[in-house]
């Protein structure tokens, strides 16, 4: 079975003819793409570490078939620096120890850029740690991952104000 | 995973004919479908993808003053609309507490009701389960068990249904709308999940090919929204399925409950209904008496399937924590940790 596809990935359009409707967007992206940013942890939902961007909003991907999300725009860790420049969430974790070993680092650095633009956590810890309960870290960052995002959610309200001033 | 054939219906109609088939499944978002069918416990043969269907991801109000709400609708959305929240606190405040952000917002609304049982030897391909296998036996029996039902199971399954959602939906009255080979019908939600009984495979009241188009909250429920919340305990503080959950809404006029509306959650293989604990509160004044009394009625019929015992009394001091909470009102805004006992919010 043949099944075409088409999705933008980090803004570029990718035409994709898929072989097999087993595929999930985390192993096409990982696999067949050469996109492996985006980590496989559990690849059953439990660990965020697959968490991406699929039209603005955090998801895992590895719960999430390639073929029924034709015509979707995907942003993977890949896509969020520009130019050289990190995003500031992904400046926010190194300047708050947001991580050790690294493994968990872009399904957190994507769920907090989710969580930002959800824009429900507000600058309250503790809601920024509900929100942030479906990436699990089995070094125990949290404390610098709750930081980081604070941060950089603050950067980012502020510059954008400057931006409209 | 087991290979099958993917098809995408653009109409209704071309989807019940796709999944009247046998071994065809119904694939919304996937968030449960798919790890099942990793862990080879949902082997379809065929997925019908009813993610594109036309008109079923709206929430609309009717002119009867129920509001029906598309079975596509994603979990997240619904909770974060903001008059919803305000008209349903108690729904809305489930939903933030099941799962995680990611899950909630691919999630549907149709998918939640159909999520199957987290009871691990469900999950478990090697275990006897009667609900994957009729027949097979139940390893959770004499297994580890502790997290298992305490109304309404029988020996051929005691697992419990793990939806937070459903449960003060079902205190709610709401009701499920369903397409299927012989048109459309609609059934309260409390009808759609079966106790298990002798066949614990059949999980729902749904037949082969139809398909949850939507949910409608009756124009009553919205007069719950000043005393309504959802108390649920995990086992940690965020990301757990319930240990067991409840929901309370009230109308308190002139110092007396008018009505009340309770149900409990991991405590059976269906969203529970506690229809004997509200009329013990019809009429009564809101105080600690009445609820532990309330409590004391809605686990009357309880009984331990295993290590469980301890979920009848902590049942039940859910059950007058929830109505205690609901009683003081429902906060301005859900609380940061949504559902919890725990939370830091002042007075919850």
């Amino acid at each position: 079975m043949n099944l075409p596809l088409s999705l933008t990935i980090n803004g570029v359009r990718r035409d994709i003819v898929l072989d097999d409707p087993r595929v999930t967007l985390l192993d096409l992206l990982r696999e067949r793409l050469d996109l492996t940013g985006t980590k496989k942890g559990c690849d059953r939902g439990q660990c965020g570490a697959c968490t991406i961007l699929v039209d603005g909003r955090r998801i895992n991907s590895c719960l999430a078939l390639a073929v029924s999300h034709d015509g979707a725009e995907i942003t993977t860790i890949e896509g969020v620096g520009s130019g050289g420049e990190l995003h500031p969430v992904q400046a926010a974790f190194i300047a708050h120890d947001g991580f050790q070993c690294g493994f968990c680092t872009p399904g957190q650095i994507m769920s907090g850029i989710g969580l930002i633009q959800e824009g429900q956590a507000g600058d309250d810890p503790e809601r920024v740690r509900e929100c942030m309960s479906g990436n699990l870290c089995r070094c125990g960052a949290y404390q610098g991952i709750t930081e980081a995002v604070l941060e950089a959610q603050s950067d980012m309200t502020a510059s954008k104000q400057r931006r409209s001033a | 995973m087991m290979n099958f054939d993917y098809v995408r219906p653009a109409s209704v109609a071309d989807a019940i004919a796709a999944g009247s088939e046998k071994g065809a499944s119904y694939l919304a978002s996937g968030t449960n479908l798919l790890d099942l069918m990793k862990g080879g416990v949902s082997r379809p043969s065929r997925l019908v993808d009813v993610t594109r269907l036309p008109g079923l991801d709206r929430i609309e109000h009717l002119a009867d003053g129920s509001l029906r709400i598309g079975a596509l609708v994603r979990n997240a959305d619904l909770a974060h609309d903001a008059e919803f929240a305000r008209n349903y606190p108690a729904v809305a405040e489930a939903l933030l507490s099941g799962a995680s952000a990611q899950l909630r917002n691919a999630a549907t609304v149709g998918g939640n009701l159909m999520q199957r049982t987290r009871c691990a030897y469900f999950y478990d391909a090697g275990s006897a389960c009667n609900r994957r296998w009729p027949g097979a036996g139940c390893d959770a029996l004499k297994g580890e068990n502790r997290l298992h039902a305490v109304l309404g199971w029988s020996e051929g399954c005691i697992a419990t249904h793990p939806s937070d959602f459903c449960v003060p939906l079902v205190a709610l009255d709401a009701i499920v709308e369903i397409e299927g080979k012989g048109g459309r019908r609609e059934l309260p939600l409390e009808a759609l999940h079966r106790l298990p009984g002798e066949t614990p495979e059949r999980e729902t009241a749904l037949e082969r090919g139809d398909l949850i188009v939507a949910l409608r909250l009756p124009s009553e429920a919205q007069g719950f929204a000043r005393h309504a919340r959802y108390i649920k305990v995990r086992e940690r503080t965020s990301y757990a399925f319930a240990v067991v959950s409840a929901a309370a809404a009230l109308r308190i006029v002139d110092g007396k409950i008018r009505e009340a509306r309770l149900a409990l959650g991991g405590v059976a293989a269906k969203p529970w209904r506690a229809r004997e604990a509200e009329q013990v509160l019809a009429g009564a004044a809101p105080d600690a008496a009445a609820y532990r009394e309330a409590a004391r009625a809605a686990l009357a019929g309880a009984k331990p399937s295993g290590d469980n015992a301890f979920k009848i009394e902590l049942a039940q001091r859910i059950l007058v924590r929830a109505l205690t909470l609901a009683a003081a009102g429902t906060p301005d805004r859900i609380p940061a940790l949504p559902g919890s006992p725990f939370s830091s919010v002042a007075g919850a």
